[in-house]
């Protein structure tokens, strides 16, 4: 996994709530056995219009906002299935942060075991940062272990995220390798709790 | 902080390593694995080195991509590339596999509970988030995406931050012709599509007392909806019916002490919940969403709202863009919504009470599926369900009504397979999200009870309530008793 220390990058805006999975990543799209190569097709659906032509109107078509590794966003991302394929498709495109007010928490667990953060800022935060995009393009810069959002004008937003989340980012780490320095503790549970195979 | 409830109960059973950086590490009883989020997984092990750690406790089946006419012939070589994957996968990792050819096959949050797989006080993960739907037998049952299923396939184990709880009471009086799947759509209008983010359910109340198994795995099923990983309800002589003599669940003597264990089972009369909500369904109806995700619902004497009757400019926004999809004017009757495919199936409503309600819909209605519908799909969510429901004959009086009865899958749920409804289609819907696009690009979901497709399907539109209650009763509320 990429480790994630700190990020500078474009700001795209989309703004809507509840965006779920299924728009996130089509289901057409999830028939493939590679991990990689889902960022053609993300946000398919709003991006291309039913002739396979960029939908001028969808933000990310939009020249200013080519190359954005910073997703801004509304309540509720990520919502519904629990397919890993879309944060797969953000980070195949290039993002590397998707900011919002909440996640769905699936969603928040497959973007962070993919080096994606998903970054929580209070609705007031989201809402000043909505309207800075009103005025046009702008970076920001993410610090992971300072857990801020800072704007080039110096306006910076903390955030708060899970400590042992923080830590695997930082790192980069594997989790089952980290998880396999417990095999002792696995042993001993298993020892302790025998399940009898079940399915025969 | 939650105490002394199920939730905390099943947890604290479950402990591996706890509270290392605030995570704990807790064993699964049983994985679940299906075709589409499952073939990064097993890569990820080949390439490490690793092996399954617990092929004994973990089932594999293909449910998505397999098509509902011939489940033998796929035309799509990427569909059939993936199942190809699964088995290989199965065969190289000692994975028991439910394939096409199986009696057993079919939706996997269908055969986990027919089967009997599904026991109470389990932890049971799935990459796919309807895994809630297990909760129904008292199983802490939650999705995964596939990292985590590469992790739980490595080490049987997950780390998971410890859950908080929220009591859902569901109570009242219902009404016959109101289903499970109208109370659990009436709980996501009524409290919201992300209520239950970051909180395990645990339903509780009369109305879920008095469900069959079926009925509590409908409302668990679209716990996700709402928001929450997980939704459980505790297990009681309902549930020790259901499974005994599953075929995986204990038998004789194990049988009586499981009972015992699970009987245990319940959250003690002081636990404490992180947080708790009331519904009562006294007054609900039967209820039909008008736009794009689950929570724009409405019961069908009601009507489609305007955006400005939204203060919120956010939400208002969602329901314009949400009306503008669905090609819906504010103020249209639900009950004028005239449909031209239905659907009937799914891992929320493709079982046999669902069967039966909708069969019971039609032969009540009589005649023939409604010209203006150009499809009506009847997809038994197994082969268990297949056998059971023709056995009672329900097969002839869908197909007699002008009903497509098919193979089971996944089908029109979610449109990986062939059954995709078209650009511009309308669907009334038994499954669970009604997304942009989620059954084909460009079809508008409404999603509905078994009973109210089926209404749909010979009328061509929802039924309005004064006129159709009697039927809907009939179909007793998805209660499900023979036709």
């Amino acid at each position: 996994m990429q480790p994630f220390d700190v990020h500078t990058g474009l700001v795209v805006p989309l703004d809507r709530a509840n965006v779920d999975t299924d728009q996130i990543i089509p289901k057409q799209f999830l028939k493939r056995v590679e991990r990689t190569g889902f960022g053609q097709f993300l946000f398919y659906d709003w991006r291309y219009l039913p002739d396979g032509t960029p939908n001028p109107d969808f933000i990310l078509n939009q020249a200013a906002y080519r190359g954005a590794t910073i997703l801004l966003t509304r309540e509720n991302f990520g919502s519904g299935s629990s397919r890993e394929h879309a944060p797969w498709a953000l980070a195949d495109y290039g993002f590397r942060a998707v900011l919002a007010p909440s996640f769905a928490d699936i969603f928040y667990n497959n973007a962070v075991k993919n080096g994606l953060l998903p970054v929580v800022l209070p609705k007031s935060a989201i809402e000043a940062l909505f309207d800075r995009a009103a005025e046009g393009p702008f970076e920001a810069t993410i610090d992971l272990a300072a857990q801020t959002v800072a704007l080039s004008d110096g306006t910076t937003y903390a955030f708060d995220i899970h400590p042992e989340h923080q830590r695997r980012l930082l790192r980069g780490e594997d989790d089952i390798a980290v998880t396999e320095r417990y095999l002792a503790s696995i042993e001993a549970y298993e020892a302790a709790h025998p399940l009898p195979p079940l399915v025969k | 902080m939650s105490r002394g409830t199920i939730v905390d109960k099943i947890w604290d059973a479950h402990h591996v390593v706890r509270g290392d950086g605030g995570l704990d590490l807790i064993y699964i009883d049983l994985h679940l694995v299906h075709e589409v989020t499952s073939p990064q997984a097993f890569e990820g092990l080949r390439l490490a080195g690793r092996r399954v750690r617990r092929p004994d406790r973990t089932m594999a089946t293909i449910d998505h991509n397999v098509p509902t006419d011939d489940p033998f012939v796929i035309d799509d070589p990427i569909a059939k590339k993936q199942i190809d994957v699964l088995r290989e996968n199965c065969r190289d990792f000692g994975v028991p596999l439910f394939d096409l050819d199986s009696d057993r096959r079919g939706i996997v949050h269908i055969i986990g509970p027919e089967l009997g797989l599904t026991q109470p006080g389990m932890t049971i993960v799935c990459g796919d988030s309807h895994t809630s739907t297990h909760g129904a037998f008292g199983a802490l049952a939650f999705g995964i995406g596939t990292s985590e299923v590469e992790h739980v396939l490595a080490t049987q184990t997950l780390w998971q931050a410890p859950p908080k709880t929220m009591k859902v009471n569901i109570v009242g009086t219902r009404h016959p012709a109101v289903t499970a799947k109208d109370i659990i759509l009436g709980l996501i209008a009524r409290f919201g599509v992300s209520f239950g983010r970051g909180y395990i359910f645990e339903y509780a109340g009369n109305v879920v007392r008095e469900m069959t198994m079926e009925e509590r795995m409908t409302v668990c099923n679209m716990s996700i909806e709402a928001g929450a990983r997980a939704g459980l309800i505790a297990p009681d002589e309902t549930t020790f019916r259901y499974l005994e003599a599953r075929p995986f669940a204990p038998k004789g003597a194990a049988w009586e002490a499981a009972k015992a264990r699970w009987a245990a089972l319940t959250s003690d009369p002081d636990a404490t919940y992180d947080a708790e909500v009331t519904f009562d369904v006294s007054d609900l109806k039967p209820v039909v969403t008008w736009g794009t995700h689950p929570g724009m619902a409405a019961t069908v004497d009601g009507v489609v709202p305007h955006p400005d009757d939204y203060v919120d400019a956010t939400e208002r926004e969602s329901v314009r863009r949400a009306l503008e999809y669905m090609a819906l004017a504010p103020g249209t009757k639900i009950s004028a919504i005239e449909v031209d495919y239905v659907f009937i199936g799914s891992c929320t409503n493709g079982r046999l009470e669902d069967l039966r309600a909708a069969a019971r819909v039609v032969e009540r209605i009589g005649g023939h599926v409604h010209p203006r519908v150009k499809r009506a799909l009847v997809v038994p969510g197994s082969k268990t369900v297949k056998r059971q429901a023709e056995a009672e004959g329900l097969d002839r009086i869908f197909k007699n009504a002008g009903f497509e009865w098919r193979e089971p899958g996944c089908s029109m749920c979610l449109g990986m397979n062939p059954d995709i409804a078209p650009p511009g289609a309308r669907v009334a819907s038994t499954s669970n999200r009604n997304f942009e696009g989620r059954q084909g690009p460009r079809a508008r979901t409404h999603l509905v009870s078994p009973a109210m497709a089926a209404f749909a399907a010979l009328t061509g539109r929802f039924a309005d309530f004064e006129e159709s209650r009697a039927v809907l009763a009939a179909a007793g509320g998805g209660r499900g008793a023979a036709v």
